[in-house]
């Protein structure tokens, strides 16, 4: 696998500021800075579409549109469907998980999580860095 | 079956407990009283007075809840508990995102300053503060949990007004006579009705208007 590129592009998704602003400072510990918001799935995906992205990484649970509608709309875009999907979200339940899968996700993260979790699973969908 | 006058009688008090959303299927309605006039016809005067009976129990059943609900003054959980509950829980959620903004500004600013640190001092505040960063996801999940019991409250709510309309006139008989009732009144609050926890942001005084509150003794 290549070496990951530090200066890659990332999309978060999450309704709640905190939550952004966890995943921003963690990601900026592991040496990511180029790092934009969106508080929704239909907002994350206006900015898919204006600006490339190497990753997204997503909550699940979002109004008007859920992680899992974001999921599937990055999937079924040409330009998009290959870009890793990471879903980090509360709903733990198997059926939640599947569903994720099934859509297409890449890694899912189960909140609360810690650095050394979102770590590993950052290596698991990008390569060890 | 029943004499056409009999099922026009019914099924238009059906019509009129459809207009007050009491949710219970008229069809089944229809098939018990079909089923106790059914019953009559064979006699018996015995039956009859059991029916009788069984029915008078019935409406004293009903006149017991309904003045239960009176006396639980429902439309008072509508009216204030319920709204006033849901807003200090959107309130905690507030308080809670402000207060993580600051423990993030404050930690924001001690990881800035490692890096002026020796190395090994600089590895164990990031330490530290990436630990700080994962307690505070407790914001998330907590908001999420509040949001959930707001959705019960506001199923509650729904509930309740169902359960006042169908039980309406009688309820707000009972509350307006309640409202007659003189309220214990007395000159100044004691101090039970002074413990009121703290207020919500909109409705609350500043630390400037208690100060200009204060100073209006003078």
């Amino acid at each position: 696998m290549a070496a990951v590129d530090m200066n890659m592009q990332i999309l978060i998704v999450d309704d709640y500021k905190t939550m952004l602003r966890i995943i921003r400072n963690l990601l900026k510990q592991l040496g990511f800075n180029n790092v934009d918001e969106a508080m929704d799935g239909s907002a994350a995906l206006q900015k898919l579409r204006d600006k490339e992205f190497n990753l997204v990484i997503s909550d699940w649970n979002m109004e008007p549109m859920s992680g899992l509608q974001l999921l599937k709309e990055v999937r079924a875009d040409v330009k998009l469907k290959e870009t890793p999907f990471i879903m980090i979200t509360a709903e733990s339940k198997s059926e939640n998980v599947i569903a994720a899968k099934e859509a297409g996700v890449s890694n899912y993260i189960v909140k609360p999580f810690n650095a050394a979790t979102l770590k590993g699973k950052l290596a698991s969908v990008l390569g060890n860095f | 079956m029943l004499a056409p006058t009999v099922r026009d009688g019914i099924e238009r008090q059906l019509a009129d407990l459809r207009k007050r959303r009491i949710h219970v299927d008229p069809q089944d309605i229809l098939e018990v009283v079909e089923s106790v006039m059914g019953s009559l016809h064979g006699d018996s005067s015995g039956v009859n007075s059991k029916l009788h009976a069984d029915i008078e129990a019935l409406a004293d059943y009903i006149s017991t809840v309904k003045a239960e609900i009176a006396e639980i003054r429902a439309d008072k959980i509508n009216a204030e508990y319920v709204p006033t509950a849901s807003d200090e829980l959107s309130a905690i959620v507030g308080a809670t995102e402000q207060a993580t903004n600051s423990i993030f500004e404050a930690v924001e600013l001690i990881e800035g300053l490692s890096q002026e640190m020796a190395p090994d001092m600089a590895d164990q505040v990031t330490t530290a503060v990436t630990g700080i960063y994962e307690a505070c996801s407790f914001q998330d999940i907590t908001g999420q949990r509040i949001s959930k019991v707001v959705k019960a409250l506001q199923s509650i709510e729904e509930k309740v007004q169902d359960l006042l309309v169908a039980f309406g006139e009688d309820a707000g008989e009972a509350r307006r006579d309640r409202a007659k009732e003189p309220e214990a009144v007395s000159a100044k609050p004691d101090d039970k009705s002074l413990m009121n926890g703290p207020q919500l942001p909109d409705n609350a005084n500043s630390q400037a208007d208690i100060d200009a509150l204060l100073a209006s003794f003078d």
